[in-house]
């Protein structure tokens, strides 16, 4: 057993009854180990962790973890993270949602976090379904695609989750899949210790509902489909828009540092004070 | 403290902050703002937050992560909101959050008359989320009663680890009134009962005497799970029907053994009253006053102004039902605390006055119904 595989156990709960609920073969846990070796590498004390999620497979992460975790309602837990940062803004809020929690019931409160630049890092496990329900379509099932409520094919062009939260605001954005670990160890660790709005979206699958409904294989199939249909940023450079089109794109994306809702919210709080006091 | 004039939604504001409100997140909407406004301007000056959310469902979600966080929440809205905002009454119960909802209640269903005065959301503060859970809502009648009932919510849901639910009209949201507040420091101020034992000990969700387990508040150093699924004493999920039934009973039982504590009601009853008013917010004024005109005409008339509709005083109506022959029950909607009268009233008649327009009740309605019979 390596060195780092052995930490893992310092951030999961002695007290957790295991397995976890997830289906064999799932990437969810891959970004669960992701994470808890970004955590482990930026060395914070596991007190100072807030670690939120909403509803559906992701959000049951939380429960795992050894932090002050809260696993909210579906596609809330921006908001519920939101209040949590402004009373305890010591904390490290980690908010971890899956795709259809996150941008379809939880769109609104995405975009206008993005917009605040709350201090918060967004983690979104994308697996383009709806898997706890039993394989409905998201707004990231591509098209054609068939789910159990688009039994002819999805008509519904997928949302742009990074590209999104680009053009609402947020300071740090990075796309990853659950095939390149490694990568996504370091993007976590630096949307973790950025302060802003920060988000990673862990591109992952559901070989459960999706793959079986649209004849994709196995967990080692998707897996690897992910290897062959993704590109770096700088190679995706060379690809002309139709060709890059067809590929997930990986990488940090945005990183423009800018002042933080709860930087400002300081200064608000210095400006009211000042006018109470000059009275 | 001069006394000052004031509206009954800057009162809210003014009982928050009074008993330690330090948290604040909401989306505007008539009649309920000023309190938004008022607490935009007071919260940052105490060293407060104010965030004003993308919705009410983000209000109430910020609210309940703040008290997480240790902060004394507050939000307030009105009809159209206060829908959106029962998924997180319910789980605010469920989680046994303190929060404070006010509820500025205008004319509905739908988008109503969002100027207009009713009393429509008295059920729906009750059963308005799903599943079946406690809940304590409180009503005021004046301005100063709103300043006084805002801290008691406060403090109620600090003691119970439970959503309070400020049940306001448009009548006493916009109605100024003269009000002598007192200092804040000498306001009776309740804080949840935290717990000192080693993190290791913590049960979030544990027996304890009281039914109410001591809550720790997240980066306190006290690392545990909180969720809306049923949940054991450590707070994780569970489906076992031995672990779900006694969090059922418990969460219940909270508040039932502490009727005495929650229950206000204001009684004004002389020996051998032939009928009882019975009233509560905005109403209840005008009942007050058709008291006052049914007196001087020698009618032996009675006045009960509940301050607390929910749990339902329903000891104290039924005492008062068995020493009278009639009760009326004016209220503005089409009848809905009227439902919980007769059904502890017995075989005591219990008329209703109802009126669901936008007007008041006047007290020349209520006074002509004292006077039939």
């Amino acid at each position: 057993m390596s060195r780092e595989e052995h930490s893992a156990y310092t951030y999961l709960r002695p007290t957790k009854k295991f397995p976890n609920v997830w289906c064999s073969g799932c990437g969810i846990g891959i970004v669960m180990s992701a994470l808890i070796r970004a955590i482990s590498r930026l060395e914070l004390e596991k007190d100072d962790i807030a670690l939120v999620s909403g509803i559906g497979c992701t959000g049951r992460m939380p429960v795992y973890m050894d932090f002050n975790t809260i696993h909210t309602t579906h596609g809330r837990a921006l908001a519920f993270a939101t209040g949590l940062k402004l009373a305890q803004p010591k904390l490290k809020v980690i908010v971890i949602m899956g795709d259809g929690d996150a941008i379809a019931i939880g769109g609104n409160h995405f975009i206008h976090s993005a917009r605040r630049n709350m201090d918060l890092t967004a983690i979104v496990v994308n697996n383009s379904i709806y898997g706890m329900t039993g394989g409905q379509y998201s707004p990231t099932t591509p098209l054609d695609g068939k789910a159990t409520t688009a039994p002819y094919g999805n008509i519904e062009p997928p949302m742009p989750i990074c590209e999104v939260a680009i053009a609402a605001g947020a300071s740090y954005v990075a796309r990853s899949t659950v095939y390149h670990a490694v990568e996504m160890d370091r993007f976590l660790e630096q949307a973790i210790s950025r302060t802003g709005f920060s988000l990673v979206e862990a591109v992952s699958y559901c070989h459960t509902t999706f793959g079986r409904l649209n004849k994709l294989g196995s967990p080692v199939d998707m897996m690897r489909s992910l290897k062959e249909n993704s590109v770096s940023i700088t190679a995706a450079e060379k690809l002309t828009p139709e060709e890059r089109a067809t590929k997930i794109v990986r990488g940090v994306l945005w990183d423009v540092p800018k002042p933080s809702y709860i930087e400002l919210y300081d200064k608000i709080l210095q400006r009211a004070q000042e006018a109470t006091y000059a009275k | 403290m001069a006394p000052r004039l004031m509206q009954g939604n800057e009162a809210v504001g003014w009982g928050a902050l009074a008993a330690g409100c330090r948290f604040y997140a909401g989306y505007p909407i008539t009649p309920s703002t000023e309190v938004a406004e008022m607490l935009s301007r007071e919260l940052p000056k105490v060293g407060g937050k104010f965030i004003q959310m993308e919705d009410e469902i983000a209000s109430l979600a910020a609210c309940i992560g703040a008290s997480v966080g240790g902060l004394k929440s507050m939000t307030a809205t009105s009809g159209p909101g206060f829908s959106l905002m029962q998924e997180h009454i319910g789980y605010a119960a469920m989680t046994e959050v303190p929060c404070v909802v006010v509820d500025v209640q205008r004319l509905g269903p739908s988008t109503g008359q969002p100027t207009s005065a009713s009393q429509g959301d008295v059920m729906q503060a009750r059963w308005g989320t799903h599943g079946d859970h406690p809940i304590i809502v409180l009503s005021p009648t004046s301005v100063t009663q709103s300043f006084d009932l805002t801290v008691t919510a406060f403090n109620f849901s600090e003691k119970y680890r439970t959503p309070v639910i400020l049940l306001l009209d448009e009548v006493v949201g916009h109605m100024r009134e003269r009000v002598d507040m007192p200092p804040f420091d000498s306001v009776t101020r309740v804080d949840r009962m935290g717990t000192d034992v080693p993190p290791e000990w913590y049960k979030p969700y544990g027996d304890s005497i009281s039914d109410v387990p001591p809550m720790a508040n997240f980066g306190s150093g006290y690392r545990y799970h909180i969720t809306g699924l049923f949940h054991d004493p450590m707070g994780y999920p569970t489906q076992r029907m031995d672990e779900i039934d006694p969090w059922i009973e418990r969460v219940h039982r909270k508040i039932e053994r502490n009727l005495n504590d929650i229950i206000l009601v204001e009684e004004d009853i002389p020996v051998g009253a032939h009928t009882v008013v019975v009233s509560y917010g905005a109403s209840a004024r005008s009942a007050r006053h058709a008291v006052k005109l049914a007196r001087q005409r020698r009618h032996k008339v009675g006045l009960v102004t509940l301050l607390t509709i929910w749990p339902f005083p329903e000891k104290e109506i039924s005492r008062i039902a068995d020493s009278t022959k009639r009760l009326i029950v004016p209220e503005m909607n089409l009848g809905q605390l009227a439902l919980e009268v007769e059904r502890v009233a017995g075989r005591k008649k219990v008329t209703r006055i109802n009126r669901a327009n936008g007007e008041m009740i006047t007290p020349q309605e209520i006074l002509e119904m004292i006077e039939e019979h």
